[in-house]
């Protein structure tokens, strides 16, 4: 059924089947506020409950994102950021995790910098497993041919997106599927969970692979409520908020912002957690 | 890489010049660029609209402009003789209006009532909110703060035509960062809005619809200089920022072998200083604002600020259209520099009486340089793509004056 090779995120997902539940996805951008803070955030999320890891690859220009993800970016980019350096922090990861899903998340212009044969190359022996480019629609993805480097390529579907082109996302999209819920930029609303339910079972009624969803998702209970309805819940610019709300008069990383994240993973993860605890017999 | 039998054939059905341009656009974007695209198509096959372009073209833009045989900086040359296309004639004072009836009149169409811009110069954001007040649109123009500090009687006209201006703080606060915020509105607010796009840049198909309402410049141009001289001009000289004053004048003439094109680009504080907006010249391709093109990066692929003294070529990419127009190597790319631009600036408006923009004193500025080697009975035309008045702060400041 999926396009695509199988990594550590198809074995995420059966395994959260198993369990009855959905899956926290949390996302962090590489090297905010500092490399040696988001790494250490990095080791600690598998254990607060983050089922799979996003790690944005911080762009000057990120069209797509809202002011707490373009701020995380600029933070990440003055602490001397690069894409070669997010790699290197997947790698560290590894030495630690060998089992929670990898997604890095960015846009398509510092990957064309790099060299993307070169740089799924990298990617793949760093220990990535999925990659999604907000600004590469299936169009244009041919500049990026991650299945064949045996990662897959998680594409967006939208509100906005037509069940023409749905269709056409579906015949590429491997890993799973990332259901933008609301027309808007990262962090800005948040959508009615009915209006969620219904664009899940349109996405469902197409394919069978997991759909997971974001933007706007902030607190453990409205990722409980998405996680009755879709595979996943994908919370960010909360969590994003949190490295922001720990910074120091002069912008340097504050002492606790390691533990105030993960705390806050935490939450969200025994939010997802509750919300098909009812229903586990019936669906097992 | 093979010479194509024409250089006009362009893009592919995917928005592609060779290489370049293309649809690089966030997947909520897609089906409105998709729905431009069919509403374009439908409305250039549509004779109501081809006339009532026209129309507000004759009556409200005033042209044609006029082709402007310009005697005493020939002399001054000492070469070619210089004409200039009076795109600073224009209502509003530049060639940005063109592209803005254009798309105001599609927008329309497509019963679209609430306008979203980007402007650096605030030349477009002064097109786009006059023809907002024209057609009784709703107009947001997003600027940079940086831009608006430099600009402020622009600020004002956009003001008074009813346009509510949005500062953009993020990045360093110029024409890139304030496309970036038009399209984050754009995705948010998808029913109702449309992004009337200034330049030749962005995904497909705004490179070449705004190519194809700027190309009234080359095609009258033509016209002009055939009745004035009998003949096809020798060169063409614009400056370039995004593209689309080049691309409107250069365009028509593409497949004219003996035609020299040059399109100037703004060197800033010099090449070699890194503080320049020369994407062509010093950049490499890469994907920003939607399409592939030569862009100002480092080597992580990190967009670097553009440098000029003229902001509306303040852009550290171009056209996508220009970029595969250099690699087929039909248009040439140069570059001038702030201070050679301040130069031509004061040499048009003293020997003239025509105070060009700083945009098109670029132009001017690569003629000065070439036109003294050229025979006396070379023509070239250089497009004034808009006039100076909003720069005279600028200038000042430049002199070291306090207004």
């Amino acid at each position: 059924m999926s396009a695509g090779p199988r990594t550590r995120i198809d074995a995420r997902f059966e395994a959260l089947r198993g369990e009855g539940r959905a899956g926290l996805v949390t996302f962090l951008t590489a090297g905010d506020p500092d490399l040696e803070t988001a790494a250490a955030i990095l080791r600690g999320l598998p254990a607060a409950g983050a089922d799979i890891i996003e790690l944005g690859m911080p762009f000057s220009d990120p069209m797509a994102d809202g002011p707490a993800i373009q701020a995380a970016g600029q933070r990440a980019l003055k602490a001397g950021t690069t894409l070669r350096k997010t790699l290197d922090m997947v790698r560290a990861f590894r030495r630690t995790d060998d089992a929670t899903p990898i997604v890095l998340m960015g846009y398509f212009n510092p990957i064309h910098a790099y060299g993307p044969a070169a740089f799924l190359r990298d990617a793949k022996a760093a220990g990535v497993d999925g990659l999604i480019v907000v600004d590469l629609p299936p169009e244009e993805e041919r500049d990026l041919p991650a299945q064949e480097a045996g990662i897959n390529l998680i594409f967006l579907t939208a509100p906005t997106t037509t069940d023409v082109r749905l269709g056409r996302v579906l015949a590429r999209a491997s890993g799973f599927l990332y259901y933008v819920s609301i027309t808007g930029i990262t962090g800005t609303a948040s959508a009615e969970t009915a209006d969620v339910a219904a664009a899940v079972q349109r996405i469902r009624a197409r394919t069978s692979l997991p759909v997971a969803v974001g933007f706007g998702i902030r607190t453990p209970d409205q990722a409980a409520a998405i996680a009755r309805v879709a595979d996943a819940a994908v919370v960010g610019s909360a969590l994003v908020g949190i490295i922001a709300a720990n910074l120091g008069p002069s912008g340097q990383p504050g002492p606790g912002t390691t533990d105030a994240v993960l705390d806050a993973v935490r939450a969200l993860a025994s939010g997802v957690r509750s919300a098909r605890a009812g229903k586990l017999r019936s669906s097992a | 890489m093979m010479q194509p039998n024409t250089y006009r054939g362009g893009p592919d059905e995917n928005g592609h010049f060779g290489i370049y341009g293309g649809r690089y656009v966030a997947e909520t974007l897609m089906p409105l660029i998709l729905e431009l695209e069919r509403a374009y198509e439908e409305a250039q096959a549509d004779p109501e609209f081809g006339a009532a372009l026209r129309w507000h073209l004759t009556h409200y833009v005033g042209r044609p402009s006029p082709l402007y045989f310009a005697r005493r900086l020939s002399e001054k040359f000492g070469g070619a003789r210089i004409y200039l296309k009076r795109e600073d004639l224009n209502h509003t004072g530049a060639h940005k209006i063109n592209n803005c009836i254009g798309q105001a009149l599609l927008a329309k169409r497509m019963g679209r009532n609430r306008i979203i811009a980007e402007t650096g110069a605030g030349q477009h954001g002064v097109a786009t909110a006059t023809v907002c007040a024209l057609f009784d649109m709703k107009c947001v123009i997003y600027m940079g703060r940086t831009d608006i500090e430099r600009q402020a009687p622009n600020v004002y006209r956009m003001k008074m035509l009813g346009a509510e201006v949005r500062p953009v703080d993020s990045g360093a606060a110029t024409l890139k960062d304030a496309m970036n915020e038009a399209m984050r509105d754009w995705v948010a607010n998808v029913a109702d809005t449309y992004y009337l796009m200034g330049t030749t840049a962005g995904p497909h198909p705004y490179p070449s619809m705004v190519r194809d309402f700027q190309c009234v410049i080359g095609e009258e141009a033509r016209e002009q200089l055939l009745e004035a001289e009998g003949r096809l001009p020798d060169s063409l000289v614009a400056c370039i920022g995004g593209g689309s004053n080049a691309m409107g004048l250069l365009f028509p003439f593409l497949d004219e072998p003996d035609v020299r094109l040059i399109a100037v680009e703004a060197a800033g504080e010099g090449i070699e200083t890194g503080r320049h907006a020369a994407s062509i010249n010093a950049g490499r391709p890469g994907v920003l604002h939607g399409n592939r093109t030569y862009l100002l990066q480092d080597d992580d692929g990190q967009i670097i600020e553009a440098h000029s003294i003229s902001a509306g070529l303040d852009y550290p990419g171009v056209g996508p259209e220009h970029a595969w127009l250099r690699d087929v190597g039909r248009i040439e790319y140069v570059s001038a520099t702030d201070d050679e631009a301040v130069a031509a600036f004061r040499l048009c408006t003293q020997l003239e009486g025509i105070i060009p923009a700083l945009e098109s004193s670029h132009a001017l500025a690569y003629a000065a340089k070439i036109a003294g080697s050229l025979a006396k009975d070379h023509l070239m035309i250089v497009n004034l793509s808009g006039r100076g008045d909003k720069d005279l702060g600028t200038i000042a400041k430049h002199d070291g004056v306090t207004l």
